[in-house]
């Protein structure tokens, strides 16, 4: 079986798995609404205070909800003890640990794409003259938080107190996507708005950069 | 009884004096430089003086996280325990002296910048730095099982080193776009003080080999003596 087709039903798999209950992505979405609600307190969401903080609030939301919602990726494998038959399937194991990123950057960006209008809403911010470089952005900071955070998730699932693990893991690594993501996301909403090749370039090479690392590495943690 | 000489992990020779001898006169003849020989800098005076152990302490830092990276990948290669002891002995160390410089660092910038923090660009990402890897030490405590543990924590040991430079230009990008606050050194440094600064770096390299060469040390015997009990149990049983 080929990497690419392997990696299809993987993630198959995991999509299958998740629609079923749903779960996972309801609660984020609420999660993130909650964070959303208690951000508005810490200052005040008038328009212009908004463009200067909202992007980087609604990014940390996101990093939040990923490093929660990453969690289970792997400990559901490890609670019902399926781990073992995954890797005993005649694939590359590579192809696994690809699945899961896969549903895990779709899982994420789905979340991502119902909580910006909401987030565009109450905080005053006009998304829609940029709405296609902001999907851009978006994707390019995903595919980071969904490679990095399904790695370390793989980390953690080996190790007690995984639940409080995984965000301290994945956080300080991912600081430099925070960063990037927030500086694009201001870019685009100056005044006229740009989209910053110096950030893009940058979100770029981080996903490469851990994509490679995890295509080396990351096969290593599925071993028993 | 069969089996013994097998069971047993070399946890090497003990640590020669005479090369603590050699770490502790690159030390006093450091300290001797910083404290006394260089120049005393024309604006800053004699906080200037801790630059010395400042700067060294930061690129000594930096050799010990290469080193994780190197024993990382040599762990997950070949397997070899050996790997992972160094791996955790330069972590260890890599962290103390990132320790040196986030406490040495503001004892500078107070009396130089009247602050104690600003969050510059070389500020933040030393002190990111010394998060990434204190997360390291945390997630190897966190696992019991020695392989298990070498394991993930090479893993998580490669993707921080990878990510230093990352966070390094990204802080750095981010920063530069905004006002920055005044950095001592805009000019070139005097060549004595130069002299002084790479004779303290020898020192503290010196410093981190014996420390990481006793604490690697130290995880060999540890295991020797998990081993070890193993073994005693098995026979009485």
């Amino acid at each position: 079986m080929s990497l690419v087709h392997a990696t299809a039903t993987i993630l198959a798999k995991e999509l299958r798995t998740e629609f079923r209950s749903r779960e996972l992505l309801g609660t984020t979405i609420v999660f993130v609404l909650i964070v959303i609600v208690l951000f508005s307190f810490t200052f005040n969401p008038t328009s212009s205070e908004s463009r200067r903080f909202g992007p980087g609030l609604l990014w940390l939301a996101f990093l939040f909800a990923g490093s929660l919602m990453l969690q289970p990726s792997f400990l559901r494998e490890q609670t019902n003890d399926t781990l073992a038959a995954l890797r005993l399937a005649p694939i590359d194991p590579f192809s696994i640990l690809a699945g899961k990123m896969a549903a895990n950057f779709l899982f994420l960006l789905l979340v991502e794409l119902i909580l910006l209008p909401v987030f565009a809403v109450l905080y005053n911010i006009a998304i829609f003259p940029i709405l296609a470089p902001l999907v851009l952005v978006l994707a390019l900071g995903t595919i980071g938080l969904a490679t990095t955070g399904t790695v370390f998730s793989a980390v953690a699932a080996q190790a007690r107190l995984r639940e409080l693990l995984l965000p301290l893991l994945l956080l300080p690594v991912l600081a430099p996507v925070l960063i990037a993501s927030t500086e694009a996301t201001v870019g685009l909403l100056r005044d006229p708005s740009e989209l910053s090749p110096v950030w893009l370039t940058f979100l770029t090479s981080f996903d490469v950069v851990f994509l490679t690392a995890a295509w080396l590495f990351g096969e290593y943690l599925l071993e028993e | 009884m069969a089996g013994e000489s097998e069971s047993r992990i070399p946890s090497g020779p003990a640590i020669s004096w005479p090369s603590v001898l050699v770490v502790f006169l690159l030390l006093a003849a450091a300290s001797y430089g910083a404290l006394i020989k260089a120049p005393e800098e024309a604006t800053m005076g004699l906080v200037q003086r801790i630059f010395y152990f400042h700067v060294s302490s930061a690129w000594t830092g930096f050799i010990a996280f290469i080193l994780v990276f190197i024993g990382s990948i040599a762990y997950l290669r070949t397997r070899a325990l050996k790997w992972d002891w160094l791996s955790v002995a330069s972590a260890e160390v890599g962290v103390a002296f990132f320790t040196v410089v986030l406490v040495t660092g503001p004892i500078w910038a107070k009396p130089v910048w009247g602050i104690w923090w600003t969050w510059d660009a070389r500020l933040t990402s030393s002190f990111l730095l010394w998060v990434l890897f204190v997360s390291y030490l945390i997630l190897r405590t966190l696992v019991d099982e020695p392989e298990r543990r070498a394991m993930v924590a090479a893993v998580f040991g490669i993707f921080a080193t990878l990510d230093i430079p990352l966070v390094y230009f990204s802080i750095w990008w981010f920063r530069t776009q905004h006002p920055q606050p005044v950095i001592g050194n805009g000019g070139s440094l005097d060549g004595r003080m130069w002299q002084v600064l790479m004779l303290c770096w020898a020192a503290t390299l010196g410093v981190m080999a014996l420390l990481i060469r006793i604490r690697y040390r130290l995880e060999a015997m540890r295991m020797e003596v998990d081993a070890l009990r193993l073994e005693a149990s098995r026979n009485s049983r």
